[in-house]
């Protein structure tokens, strides 16, 4: 018995039909070794106080319902240590929600959000079905090890409300459904991959409005990496010639123009190819302020002109970007 | 008498145009701390996660290019940004665990009479400072202790996500609870500020395509460091400078509220607390202006 740890657990309390603000009730118990998180939530509502409220169902890490949120951190409430969570955090953990915004009661979300932008990307095999098939529909390993990985996942939303963008961008799909759009569009027996590349393109809800955090890729509990998987969307764009040109496509293609100048970024062509001479205007006050204290460089007499050192053996990068490039804008 | 510390440093692009007092104050830091650096001056950009986006092929190839030149000074290479982190390293672990890709890799570098093999480490600055020469170390070599300074720690997202890529490096940071740049400013006899957003994202590789997004996400991280009295902010990361530095009256326009908070450079603290000369340090290349440090400091 001495290997019991006394925890305290800083609740996030809140029911949408009667409070009017969250508040948070602290829980004392002794932790034993092989507790989960979930086995905690359980002993608040069956120990301190019924009326606590969560999701949970299959206490196998397959269902998805038990996602909250310990110290900020996504947690498959019934697949986590509590003391190990302890280790890292202290003997205060607090429980929250996967969303405090969007709350219904305690742990319980409003997970509308989720479904929608789950919907949105088309989550199923789009194919013509022949009624009598005079054969079996195959794929190699190949094509199935292509999207294995990405089929993991059991939509308990641990990386979409661990998405700063976001919760800052209502428009934006979020990593666990642009991770079904590539499940889906690498399938090989799906007719619909280019639709869904269009769908993940455009600005303001697509890929291109990820903000490289790589939160997600640490939230997921099925290691599923949803960044990469954005990535790969990225690339598919420009594969499969869906990619149009704008600002943001030309900012991913356009670091080759620097790099073959000079070997490195140059930074203000970047800005100035990807904004186009129009919306560079926008960025002129922030130029003058770093011309003002010297980050924009005038060895030439003038800004931005032979302002970059070059790098040495300048030739490799130039032939090695001749010889390898496979995609373009 | 241990062996000196000998690195080859890859500046990456910002060093070497945008913030010229990074490269100053890593080399100044060095230098007081009888660390030998290298510069990798044949290494290219890192392509930043952008060009990956559109061709992460040829960005395997150059990085595994730039890594090359440590090999063959049988070097670890040392970053000072946490993208240039982010991207080498992830070159480094696609071809260390993809034989195949490594072969193919090779296949391009062999035209221009290189070879990847993969005998080289890739750290960022900021952990070889802790883990290899030691914080103790530092510790005794104050000479302006930062005790006046609140600091607020800003750690920037590639340093410490993914965790699974980055834990050999970076000394098994928690990615929810990282604490390298706390002890560092501890040593240097600074107040580290405890703030939420420590550990988050600054916004800037959306700085043009979702210009809104990444004015909020710097402006949550900015206000949170000043609610939380911080006299200052620093970053392992030049990109999360940029962002926090050069654009705060923009920020303060969307968040509706004024924003006045100097984001120094990891390696310009450093520089700041072992008496390095105002040249090395260069905060006069600050657009928020942090001039008064060098005097609050001392």
């Amino acid at each position: 018995m001495s290997q019991l740890k006394k925890v305290t657990l800083k609740t996030f309390r809140f029911n949408a039909e009667t409070d009017y603000l969250p508040y948070y009730k602290h829980y004392t118990m002794e932790v034993g070794k092989d507790e989960l998180i979930l086995d905690l939530l359980n002993r608040i509502k069956w120990e301190h106080d019924g009326s606590f409220s969560y999701r949970r169902s299959c206490r196998h890490g397959i269902c998805g319902a038990c996602a909250i949120k310990v110290n900020g951190k996504a947690t498959l409430a019934c697949k986590v240590n509590a003391l190990e969570l302890v280790e890292l955090f202290g003997d205060e953990l607090v429980i929250e929600p996967s969303s405090k915004k969007r709350a219904i009661k305690d742990m319980i979300i409003d997970k509308s959000d989720f479904w929608e932008k789950h919907a949105a990307v088309k989550p199923y095999v789009v194919s013509e079905i022949d009624p009598r098939p005079e054969h079996e529909s195959k794929q190699s390993i190949e094509e199935f090890n292509n999207f294995l990985d990405s089929d993991l996942c059991i939509q308990c939303g641990a990386c979409h409300y661990s998405c700063p963008a976001l919760e800052v961008n209502d428009a934006f799909l979020g990593p666990a459904a642009l991770n079904t759009a590539y499940r889906f569009t690498v399938d090989t027996r799906d007719e619909a991959g280019d639709e869904r590349l269009e769908i993940t393109a455009e600005g303001g809800s697509g890929v291109w409005d990820c903000v490289k955090c790589f939160e997600c890729a640490e939230a997921c509990p099925k290691e599923i990496n949803p960044i990469e998987k954005i990535g790969k969307l990225h690339n598919l764009q420009f594969v499969r010639g869906i990619a149009e040109s704008n600002v943001a496509t030309r900012h991913a293609e356009g670091f080759l123009r620097g790099m073959k100048k000079t070997g490195y970024l140059d930074e203000a062509d970047i800005v100035t190819y990807s904004e186009g001479y129009l919306g560079m205007y926008k960025h002129l006050g922030t130029a003058f302020k770093m011309m003002k204290v010297g980050k924009i460089h005038w060895h030439s007499g003038i800004p931005f002109i032979n302002s970059i050192p070059k790098i040495k053996n300048l030739d490799e990068v130039q032939k090695l970007i001749e010889i390898s490039q496979t995609n373009k804008l | 008498m241990s062996e000196q510390l000998h690195y080859a440093l890859f500046t990456g692009c910002t060093a070497k145009q945008s913030t010229p007092e990074l490269l100053s104050s890593t080399l100044a830091v060095a230098d007081k701390l009888g660390i030998k650096i290298t510069i990798l001056e044949e290494a290219s950009c890192c392509g930043a996660s952008h060009l990956q986006d559109f061709d992460e092929f040829l960005a395997h190839v150059l990085n595994a290019r730039n890594i090359c030149y440590a090999e063959k000074l049988g070097l670890t290479m040392i970053t000072i940004c946490n993208t240039c982190q982010l991207n080498s390293a992830m070159t480094k672990h696609a071809l260390d665990h993809d034989p195949e890709l490594k072969a193919k890799v090779n296949e391009k570098l062999a035209e221009v009479g290189l070879e990847y093999k993969g005998t080289s480490e890739i750290k960022h600055f900021l952990y070889t400072l802790i883990d290899e020469y030691g914080l103790d170390k530092i510790k005794d070599k104050v000479e302006v202790p930062l005790s006046h300074l609140n600091i607020a720690p800003f750690y920037g997202c590639h340093n410490i996500r993914p965790s699974e890529l980055h834990e050999e490096a970076n000394g098994r940071e928690n990615p929810y609870n990282p604490t390298s740049l706390d002890n560092l400013i501890s040593a240097l006899e600074g107040n580290p500020v405890n703030y939420e957003s420590k550990n988050k994202c600054c916004g800037f590789h959306v700085e043009l395509q979702a210009n809104h997004t990444s004015e909020v996400l710097a402006g949550n991280a900015l206000l949170d460091a000043v609610d939380n009295n911080a006299d200052l902010m620093v970053t392992p990361c030049p990109l999360c400078h940029l962002k926090m530095d050069t654009y705060q009256d923009s920020i303060g326009k969307v968040m509706g509220r004024d924003v006045e908070l100097p984001v120094l450079h990891m390696p310009q603290m450093v520089a700041l607390a072992l008496g390095c000369t105002e040249k090395e340090i260069g905060l006069n290349f600050h657009v928020q202006k942090a001039k008064h440090l060098y005097t609050q400091a001392s």
